[in-house]
């Protein structure tokens, strides 16, 4: 996918509402989801108690972050970890092809990690003649198809089980056609089994970092991305620089918030916590473990108050599974790393205005995102302010003007809205004007699919004049 | 939970700029409501938009202007009563942070106490109960995002339509989904917006009740417009209209 400059929402938008077989996948997929998170969140004051609690955390970590971050550096270090910092993610994929050079491999595995995403690490470390094998099975599928993730949880979302079917049969060597879930799963299992054990590097995300321990929290299902730390001699992490904890005891209660909210689970299979890399007498683990800390524009989303509650993410992806717009044009139309709600206001303020701002104006403001964050980011509340920015942001294009225009609309709204006589007769004026303007603006995107609306001839205002018993000021 | 009066005679009505413009009949419905229970019912002609359209835009200095008219037009200390949650939750939801730190702070602050949607105000200060006298009808409710998740008054409102003994409240498969009216959101992205809003016909479709009410003119204004054009012959009503209707026979 294309991204930046030949960023084109409309025209994904198209594509993906024109395609009824990815519609019906997202339908069904997230309400399934939904359902599971319905079904461990039982009683609604017990998780409003969680998700403050959640909040506080996250608030909490992120009003020491810098020092939060020297804590969790100095003590990784002291348990043998290497930690890296980049502000880039072009300097980010520089550490990792270091490393990966330093120990001449030329393979590596990887765990489910959005941040390497970002990086479009894949890609970097192809030019460089590395390849890596995404051992997520949503991730493996993706990456045979040559997509990008549509979901942050579960990134082949878009694809049913007859896709899948296809992709296998086509793409790995000696692949039968089945539809069947367990087989498409053991065809996978032994594609990568391999894979771990001839891999040098093993690459991860983290999901939590706890600066007091200096420990790193994975979650996941499948047991690839413990594979993927424990069996290759070297492990990189890679995370974002907020999601950093201060304490162990912190996470109990983000985990629950994270794999209820994102899966339904009460736990995930496996809960791995890294501390250090394989110990003298220990039996598994690599012998070397790198930490690498993304910037990528966070420490100036962190600058402003406000949207520093973008920060307070732990990537679920539930916001996405009750997005009504999410739901119906799926995660490759946002066109770019994060789709969904927390995209809309994460990517704009990631790749700036001018180039993402349109994001922020694909939301109906119906609030549903904002109702089950697990850690309660007001993202309706930064979606009006990113709204805002991108009208005060200077553009050279036709939205710029088309913004200029708006805002004029928007000046003679408000004055209309202080005089009464004007308002009445701007409501006058409408009403008889707007049957001989569906042809062009905004009622002519509406009465694409609906009917005009039609425009009393008595406005109240007018009618409660003559209604008896009631007293006019 | 917030605190409600234990009654009042006196109300202001803030009929909002769309019942204005184009569903007038619900707004004269919703007094004659107010009237019938014995409420005072004060109209100022002054009033114009609550500011939402604007302020959901980004556009707050044009908000705050639409949004000080109101505070100056509905001055005196007596209930504000809105047929919109949409509405009523942009008052009492969003101007506090409209006017954080500005003079008008603390006046806004007493403002957004006495702002009631239609259905919270009948339910919980006027406690109604209607007497049903209309024909066997079959109905579903379509719950505006701002009823449900600003001011929380959806299950007042159907705790209305339940009161009504001839009707048959049938809900909808995702009452809690948007329509995708979303006021601006209809015509900036007309294309999402339409894939909302067919959805949403189908679910009251498959309820096949002949009529979805809702306390929301924005929501009816889409749902009924694309109705209309797809000629599915459902009516969409006002709650204020209907129950009017219904007391009525």
């Amino acid at each position: 996918m294309d991204r930046g400059n030949g960023f084109d929402f409309q025209g994904n938008v198209g594509k993906a509402l024109a395609d009824r077989r990815l519609r019906g996948n997202l339908q069904s997929a997230m309400a399934t989801l939904r359902t599971k998170r319905q079904a461990v969140f039982v009683d609604p004051a017990e998780l409003e108690a969680l998700r403050l609690v959640g909040q506080a955390i996250k608030q909490r970590a992120l009003a020491q972050l810098p020092d939060l971050l020297r804590r969790l550096e100095e003590n990784c270090t002291r348990n043998g970890m290497h930690v890296h910092w980049a502000e880039t993610t072009a300097n980010a994929n520089r550490i990792v092809l270091e490393i990966v050079r330093q120990h001449g491999a030329r393979q590596m595995v990887k765990g489910k990690s959005m941040v390497s995403e970002e990086m479009h690490l894949n890609r970097f470390l192809e030019e460089n003649g590395i390849t890596c094998l995404e051992t997520d099975l949503g991730e493996f599928i993706v990456q045979l198809a040559g997509e990008t993730p549509s979901h942050i949880i579960v990134p082949a979302i878009h694809k049913n089980k007859d896709e899948i079917a296809r992709l296998f049969q086509r793409k790995i060597p000696g692949a039968p056609y089945t539809e069947a879930v367990e087989e498409l799963n053991a065809i996978a299992r032994k594609t990568l089994r391999e894979k771990f054990f001839q891999s040098e590097i093993g690459l991860s995300g983290v999901n939590f970092a706890v600066a007091e321990t200096g420990t790193l929290c994975l979650v996941e299902n499948e047991g690839n991305g413990r594979m993927c730390t424990t069996v290759p001699p070297v492990h990189i992490a890679v995370m974002g620089l907020e999601k950093v904890i201060e304490r162990l005891s912190d996470l109990p209660p983000l985990l629950r918030l994270l794999t209820g909210s994102a899966t339904g689970q009460l736990i995930t299979t496996y809960v791995n916590l890294i501390s250090s890399p394989r110990r003298e007498g220990e039996k598994d683990g690599p012998s070397e473990v790198h930490l690498l800390i993304l910037d990528n524009g966070r420490s100036r989303i962190f600058a402003d108050p406000v949207f520093r509650q973008t920060l307070q993410c732990i990537r679920c992806g539930t916001c996405l599974n009750h997005c009504p717009v999410y739901t119906r044009i799926g995660g490759h139309a946002y066109g770019f790393v994060y789709p969904g709600p927390i995209g809309k206001i994460l990517t704009p303020q990631m790749e700036g205005v001018q180039t993402a701002g349109e994001l922020a104006m694909a939301s109906s403001l119906c609030n549903a995102c904002e109702e089950v964050c697990p850690v309660k980011i007001p993202i309706p509340a930064l979606l009006r302010r990113l709204r805002q920015r991108f009208a005060e942001t200077p553009h050279g294009s036709a939205l710029a003007r088309h913004l200029l225009l708006e805002r004029w609309i928007w000046k003679g709204w408000a004055l209309v809205n202080r005089i009464a006589w004007l308002n009445a007769l701007v409501t006058r004026l409408t009403a008889a004007l707007a049957p001989h303007l569906t042809a062009a603006g905004p009622l002519k995107a509406w009465c694409q699919v609906r009917r005009a609306p039609e425009f009393a001839p008595r406005s109240l205002h007018r009618q409660v004049l003559s209604e008896e018993g009631v007293e006019n000021e | 939970m917030r605190n409600y009066p234990d009654s009042s005679d006196t109300v202001y009505f803030f009929g909002t700029c769309l019942v204005d413009a184009v569903f007038p009949e619900a707004g004269l419905a919703a007094i004659r409501l107010l009237k019938r229970l014995g409420v005072k019912v004060v109209f100022p002609q002054g009033q114009s938009c609550c500011g939402q359209p604007a302020y959901n835009a980004g556009f707050p200095d044009e908000a705050r202007l639409a949004a000080r008219q109101q505070l100056r037009i509905f001055r005196k200390p007596l209930p504000i009563v809105v047929p919109s949650g949409s509405c009523a939750g942009m008052m009492r939801r969003h101007y506090p942070e409209l006017f954080a730190g500005h003079a008008l702070a603390t006046q806004v602050e007493q403002f957004v106490e006495r702002v009631f949607e239609l259905s919270e105000y009948l339910v919980r200060v006027q406690r109604v109960r209607l007497t049903d006298r209309g024909e066997p009808l079959t109905v579903t409710w379509h719950s505006s995002c701002h009823a449900l998740r600003e001011m929380q008054v959806t299950e007042d409102a159907k705790a209305l339509i339940r009161q009504l003994r001839n009707v048959q409240l049938v809900p909808l498969q995702r009452e809690d989904e948007c329509c995708g009216f979303g006021g601006t959101f209809a015509v900036k992205q007309p294309a999402i917006s339409a894939a909302m809003v067919q959805d949403k016909i189908a679910d009251i479709r498959q309820t096949r009740a002949a009529r979805v009410i809702s306390g929301d003119c924005g929501c009816l204004m889409n749902i009924t417009g694309a109705m209309a054009k797809q000629g599915v012959a459902v009516k969409g009503q006002h709650i204020a209209e209907f129950i009017w209707e219904r007391i009525n026979g």
